[in-house]
């Protein structure tokens, strides 16, 4: 597979994966990154949020 | 037959689509006002250490990113699917919206930490819609994907709700 990196496209095969994720209440995310001899050349990240903010209640006044 | 007080739930999802002006409001003229037009929502990234929260009003340059194939103000929030809202009871209801795609941002450097995504109103004079935030991240020529709730009265993105 081809990556884009900081190097320009390179395969896969030349390059260090590593992967992880965050998964709790608020989101789910995952990340990849690409290491190409010790050097960073590609880091995206997944985030799925899973909360919106917090809101307060409508209410109307009694009368 | 009884009647029940409460704020009606076609009144939430009205909100959101500006139906009502129960003041002089001042806002940027759409189209028309029988034939109007959705307004614009972007998605702006903010470093970990900026000061986005409840208190901001508008859409603000400072604590933005900054990196390759990153543009000042974010990036147009696809929104096909217009607020809506339902009832869950005879007294409570909720009003709610969820952008229609996930938020990319494609082949991007962004090196210093960021943590945050303000949803603003691009057409309305860059007005605050909400702000989400999430683990700070990175990214290196690579893609930042933010994929949206499901659109539900209990999941969605912006909910207004009586109680």
């Amino acid at each position: 597979m081809i990556v884009t990196t900081t190097k320009g496209d390179m395969d896969d095969s030349q390059l260090e994966k590593r992967e992880g994720t965050v998964d709790n209440e608020n989101e789910l995310t995952s990340w990849v990154e690409y290491w190409l001899d010790g050097e960073l050349v590609h880091r995206s990240a997944h985030v799925t949020l899973k909360k919106m903010p917090g809101f307060a209640g409508a209410e109307v006044a009694t009368f | 037959m009884a009647n029940t007080q409460t704020m009606v739930t076609s009144f939430l999802g009205e909100l959101m689509l500006g139906q009502h002006q129960l003041g002089a409001s001042t806002i940027v003229s759409r189209t028309s006002l029988t034939a109007p037009t959705t307004d614009t929502v972007k998605a702006a990234l903010y470093l970990a250490s900026a000061t986005i929260n409840a208190a901001t009003t508008v859409y603000t340059t400072t604590g933005e990113v900054t990196g390759t194939n990153y543009t000042a103000g974010g990036v147009t929030v696809t929104n096909a699917t217009a607020p809506t809202s339902t009832n869950s009871s005879s007294t409570a209801g909720v009003g709610y919206w969820t952008p229609s795609a996930s938020i990319v941002y494609t082949t991007v450097t962004l090196a210093t930490s960021f943590d945050c995504v303000l949803i603003y109103n691009s057409t309305q004079s860059n007005k605050a819609i909400s702000v989400h935030t999430f683990t700070a991240q990175t990214i290196t020529a690579g893609t930042l994907t933010l994929t949206m709730p499901s659109n539900t009265t209990t999941t969605a993105l912006l909910r207004l709700a009586t109680t």
